[in-house]
């Protein structure tokens, strides 16, 4: 019989944050090249030599709307990698959840420690990205910094449902299918590297409905420093996908660690 | 049995029962843990001890019946009660990705304790686990008998009342289970209530002042080790190995002696083993040896000799 009690969020959870920010720190040096490495390439790769043939996209030069589109994916993927690899870790091999259920934290505290985390993670890749657009003279860190309460959101937004897929995994490989089929489609369906009207008549709804084009839309004005639209929508949307993955992952963890 | 009326138990279960499915785990079982003393759970492994445990956690949903602890009832006082207690798991878990000394202090995090208000008792449970020297160790540069300790140390970070050790000293050598046998006993001297499982007889018979004998969800028996002896079994024990036949002969010409076989092993139970000691010394084939009779014998009496998974 599940417990669908909502969760209660409290301070406690900040313990299990806190405890995350100090094992990072310590795995710093790989931690930051993993989560620079991949969307640097691309944004490399696709701005300076796609961008030679596009020129301008959506009112800005084509560097600057890969990138702005690329803080919002990476936010996406450092998020739910979290959420995944490293919450599994934790919670089977090396069982530090059941340590954290001895003490007075529940699952509630320790899920919500892990959304913050998640949050965290998906922040620093994308101030990153802001950091190296900036440094290549395409975007302007400190316009851009209003992007950073955005990002804590869109962190949210991915951690939800990535910990759902943790909630629910039985190994590691069980991962590969919400990359696969989730993660992958929506990098390319959402709107970071081409507006997504051009996208066929019949599935023009389909990034109506996925996270990431709201993140981007979200995003993307906030890091080119353009005038912003539907930040109502985009916020709801997003806070939606965190709320609603967040119960569903409390529900399920405890369903199966309370036992 | 709450003998002692004037303190009340820590902790009580009356028809206590979990149910996984159609798998009844526990039984419908009733104990009380008086304070100040080390109460213990004995059983085969699949008794039911480590569920009954995490069931006084708060961590697995009580099937049906009634549990109390610190006078509070449960699951629902789980978080406070949580407060006051100090686990040791079957399995250590402790966090790989930090030192000996941030174990700990991370773990203070976890009940609220900032790092600087734990510092002194940080150092003193290092001293008391005998790790001081490792402090900025890694976890996995430690001997199993070290993360054991590290263990312990780690559930006195809140200075529980009550510390619920899961197994303590098993897979444990000789030397780390003495050393963690007289950490244990030092914190009962100093007053903390422990509740321990084992299926080790003689931690059981150091430790414990009041124990139970588990199995299959059901509590068979409880009372001090030694009571329990003198209850079940006679006092005198002769495990005699080699031609089981002849054995069993010379046996049936012995009066008052109660024979039980396990395997090559004959174990024959009376009050005065002297009579049948005489018939056997000097037959060759046969050695035996001659023991007092001690908890095991009243554990296998109740829980049969038969092999557990």
């Amino acid at each position: 019989m599940p417990d669908w009690r909502l969760p209660r969020l409290r301070h406690p959870a900040l313990a299990v944050w806190r405890r995350n920010v100090l094992v990072w720190r310590r795995l710093l040096g790989p931690a930051i090249v993993m989560n620079m490495g991949e969307p640097l390439l691309m944004l490399l790769g696709l701005g300076y030599g796609l961008g030679l043939f596009i020129g301008q996209m959506g009112g800005m030069p084509y560097l600057t709307y890969v990138a702005s589109g690329i803080v919002a994916s990476s936010c996406m993927n450092s998020a739910s990698f979290e959420a995944m690899y490293s919450v599994h870790t934790r919670m089977v091999p090396q069982q530090t959840y059941a340590s954290l259920l001895v003490t007075p934290l529940e699952v509630d505290d320790i899920l919500a420690g892990e959304m913050l985390w998640g949050a965290t993670k998906g922040t620093i890749s994308g101030v990153t990205i802001i950091l190296v657009a900036g440094a290549l003279g395409h975007v302007h860190p400190w316009t851009a910094l209003p992007a950073v309460p955005a990002l804590l959101l869109v962190g949210l937004c991915f951690t939800g449902p990535a910990l759902v897929m943790s909630a629910l995994s039985p190994s590691y490989d069980f991962f590969n299918y919400y990359q696969t089929l989730a993660l992958m489609p929506m990098f390319v369906l959402s709107g970071v590297f081409y507006p997504t009207d051009s996208l066929p008549q019949a599935v023009q709804w389909l990034p109506q409905v996925l996270p990431l084009s709201h993140a981007v839309a979200l995003l993307r004005p906030l890091v080119a420093g353009q005038p912003m639209h539907d930040v109502a929508l985009h916020g709801a949307v997003l806070a939606l996908y965190a709320a609603s993955g967040y119960y569903a992952a409390v529900v399920l963890v405890r369903r199966r660690l309370l036992v | 049995m709450t003998a002692d009326s004037a303190q009340p138990a820590i902790v009580i279960a009356r028809r206590l029962s979990k149910r996984f499915g159609k798998r009844e785990v526990v039984r419908e079982v009733d104990f009380e843990v008086l304070p100040g003393r080390c109460f213990g759970f004995l059983g085969p492994n699949g008794a039911g001890k480590t569920t009954t445990l995490r069931m006084i956690l708060g961590v697995s949903p009580i099937t049906a019946g009634e549990l109390r602890v610190f006078g509070e009832s449960m699951p629902a006082a789980a978080r406070s009660a949580r407060r006051r207690i100090g686990v040791v798991p079957q399995a250590d878990n402790l966090d790989p990705d930090f030192t000996v000394a941030e174990n700990l202090r991370v773990y203070a995090s976890y009940f609220d304790l900032p790092a600087r208000a734990v510092m002194g008792q940080v150092r003193e449970l290092l001293e008391f686990a005998g790790l001081s020297e490792r402090a900025e160790a890694r976890i996995d540069a430690l001997s199993g008998g070290m993360k054991r300790r590290l263990t312990i140390a780690r559930a006195l970070i809140n200075d529980p009342e009550l510390l619920i050790l899961d197994e303590p000293t098993t897979g444990l050598d000789p030397q780390a289970r003495h050393m963690i046998w007289g950490r244990l006993r030092e914190l009962i001297r100093a007053g903390k209530t422990l509740l321990l499982t084992t299926h080790y007889m003689e931690e059981a018979e150091r430790l414990c002042d009041e124990l139970v004998i588990m199995d299959h969800g059901r509590i068979l028996t409880r009372g001090s080790p030694a009571a329990l002896v003198q209850e079940y079994v006679e006092p005198e024990v002769l495990e005699i190995r080699g031609q089981l036949e002849r054995v069993r002969e010379l046996l049936a010409g012995v009066e008052g002696c109660r024979a039980e076989s396990l395997g090559d092993t004959c174990y024959c139970y009376s009050a005065d083993a002297r009579p049948l000691i005489q018939c056997l010394e000097g037959r060759s084939g046969i050695t035996f040896v001659h023991r007092p009779a001690g908890l095991e014998d009243v554990f296998l009496r109740l829980t049969g000799r038969e092999l557990r998974d």
